[in-house]
């Protein structure tokens, strides 16, 4: 595949729950080796996306990765196929150690090997992480809960990480740190979508970008493009 | 003394019955948050499998033990497939209503093929030992170390393997899992299968040791085990092994010092008591229920 292949596409895609309609025909793609970002405000529909590109829940419009089609595949099998999905409000399981959380995003590999040098490169990036491997997962502290999102989809080992506001509630200075390390995980090689109201760093990490409003995208360009843009600087940006 | 050991020697063998019918209450319960009130009706069909295997198949105790184990778990997980899955996303209040009929169902259709109380033939050759005024049979041996050997893979199922892991996933958040990569359905479905086989064990274990088998055996047995999986904490394993000792404990110490028809009644009263001070159980933790 070469870099400007598209990986993910999705195209009209309709989401309802009951009579609310979260997402009203939105297209996007995602080409090999990006990081794009879906920005908008609370309740524009943007973990809706997510969560239908994962299978969680049904849409309709059509989810396209690589060249298969995502409708009717089961959220285990989407994660077989390479998207791994670091959920709003991180998900930890509290009850299971940092190290059973992260073993748990292998279910699905065979490789002991290949597994067992991902821990080390999760722990190689999150250092802290290992520090803390036998401690219970609902004990660590909320950016050491979010390098354990990240650390559990690159378990899993996906080509491409969908990520839902990893910014949520931590300190700038943390905020800082996540954006980079998502920087350092594309460089190697996986591609991301990113969900994020903190659009200043998305944009700025990101190649392209789309603007969500109450269900349908209302702007796109490259992430330098929509910094900027006047109407995103006023909306998002703080002025 | 040696009074007190012998009633301490019965308190381990009912104990660790209730505990083993307990683990299937609590293990549901951790993963769907459901009641199975059928599961007291699927510890009888343990019985009467293991009276099928031994009378008609002629199997000895082992190969008997092994199929009411294995055709309880298939039961469970069917039971599980069309009764309640579909249910998952209704009003609580369906799936107990579902739940006791799946055990009304069971009881009739039982009393349907067999009428009249069975009898399970002796597949363990007894014999009696005695130490110090302290008899113990061979069958209360069995009984013990083989719920104690269950438990204790039951144990390691749950702390050491994928699955268990993913079983404790599931209890603390259930939405999350599938982004794990792992099959939710197919964990539940394990996870009946292991819960009620063991319920099936408790129920070959049980027919051996009491004299007769019949289609109702498995309701104030059932519900005991049920109090036994509250009072050590619902959804917690270890909880509901120690809260069938303790329940079993409870019954032996009740008959040995008040008339036996005193027996349930403390029972359940303890069960009141003991929530009123401890409303999650003994090992229950308040969980912090994500909606
Ligand atoms: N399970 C649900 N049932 C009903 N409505 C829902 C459900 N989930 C989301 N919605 C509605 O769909 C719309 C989009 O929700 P979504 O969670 O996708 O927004 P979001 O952009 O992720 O918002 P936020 O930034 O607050 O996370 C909202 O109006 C929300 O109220
Ligand atoms: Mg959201």
């Amino acid at each position: 595949m070469s870099r400007t292949d598209v990986l993910l596409r999705v195209d009209d895609l309709t989401v309802s729950y009951g009579n609310i309609r979260a997402l009203k025909g939105i297209s996007f793609d995602v080409r090999d080796g990006e990081i794009v970002t879906l920005i908008g405000a609370n309740g524009a529909g943007k973990s809706s996306a997510l969560r239908a590109v994962s299978g969680l829940i049904p849409f309709s419009g059509r989810i396209l990765y690589g060249d298969r089609d995502l409708s009717r595949i089961p959220p285990d099998g989407i994660v077989r196929l390479g998207i791994a999905q670091v959920p709003e409000g991180r998900g930890i399981f509290g009850n299971l150690t940092v190290f059973e959380n992260l073993r748990l995003a292998t279910w699905q590999r065979k490789n002991k090997a290949e597994v067992a040098k991902d821990f080390e490169r999760v722990f190689g990036l999150f250092p802290r992480l290992n520090e803390r491997k036998d401690q219970m997962g609902g004990t660590l502290s909320g950016g050491e809960q979010q390098m354990l999102a990240v650390g559990r989809a690159l378990m899993s080992r996906g080509q491409m990480m969908l990520l839902d506001e990893p910014s949520m509630g931590l300190a700038p200075v943390l905020v800082r740190d996540i954006f980079h390390t998502l920087a350092e995980i594309n460089q190697a090689g996986t591609t991301i979508l990113l969900v994020e109201q903190n659009a200043y760093m998305a944009l700025h990490i990101a190649s392209r970008g789309c603007v969500l409003e109450t269900g349908s995208i209302v702007l796109s360009g490259t992430g330098r493009e929509l910094l900027g843009n006047p109407r995103i600087k006023e909306a998002y940006l703080g002025g | 003394m040696t009074y007190l050991l012998q009633q301490a020697l019965n308190a381990l063998q009912l104990g660790s019955i209730y505990a083993l019918i307990a683990l299937g209450y609590t293990m549901v319960y951790g993963i769907l948050t459901m009641i199975n009130f059928a599961h007291g009706d699927l510890f009888m069909v343990g019985a009467f499998l293991c009276f099928v295997a031994a009378t008609y198949l002629k199997l000895s105790f082992v190969p008997s033990l092994l199929l009411s184990m294995a055709g309880v778990a298939l039961l469970g997980v069917v039971i599980e497939k069309w009764a309640y899955k579909p249910l998952r996303q209704a009003p609580r209040v369906s799936a107990i209503i579902t739940a006791l009929g799946v055990g009304i169902f069971l009881e009739n259709f039982t009393l349907a093929l067999c009428p009249y109380p069975k009898h399970i033939p002796p597949l363990i050759a007894h014999e009696m030992w005695s130490f110090g005024g302290v008899s113990i049979s061979s069958l209360q041996i069995l009984i013990i170390l083989l719920s104690i050997l269950l438990m204790i893979l039951l144990d390691f199922i749950v702390r050491r393997t994928m699955v268990g892991m993913a079983m404790r996933a599931i209890s603390w958040d259930k939405t999350i899992v599938p982004l794990m990569g792992v099959p939710v359905d197919r964990v539940i479905s394990i996870t009946f299968a292991i819960g009620t086989s063991l319920g099936g064990a408790a129920g070959v274990m049980y027919g051996l040791a009491y004299p007769v088998i019949d289609p109702y055996m498995g309701i104030m047995v059932g519900w005991k085990a049920f109090i036994s999986a509250v009072v050590g904490g619902i959804g917690n394993i270890r909880g509901a092994m120690i809260g069938g000792f303790i329940l079993g404990g409870v019954e032996i110490l009740v008959a040995a010092f008040l008339p036996s028809t005193y027996r349930d009644f403390v029972a359940f009263a303890f069960l009141l008591v003991l929530l009123i001070f401890r409303p999650y159980g003994i090992l229950g933790k308040p969980h912090p229920q994500k909606v």
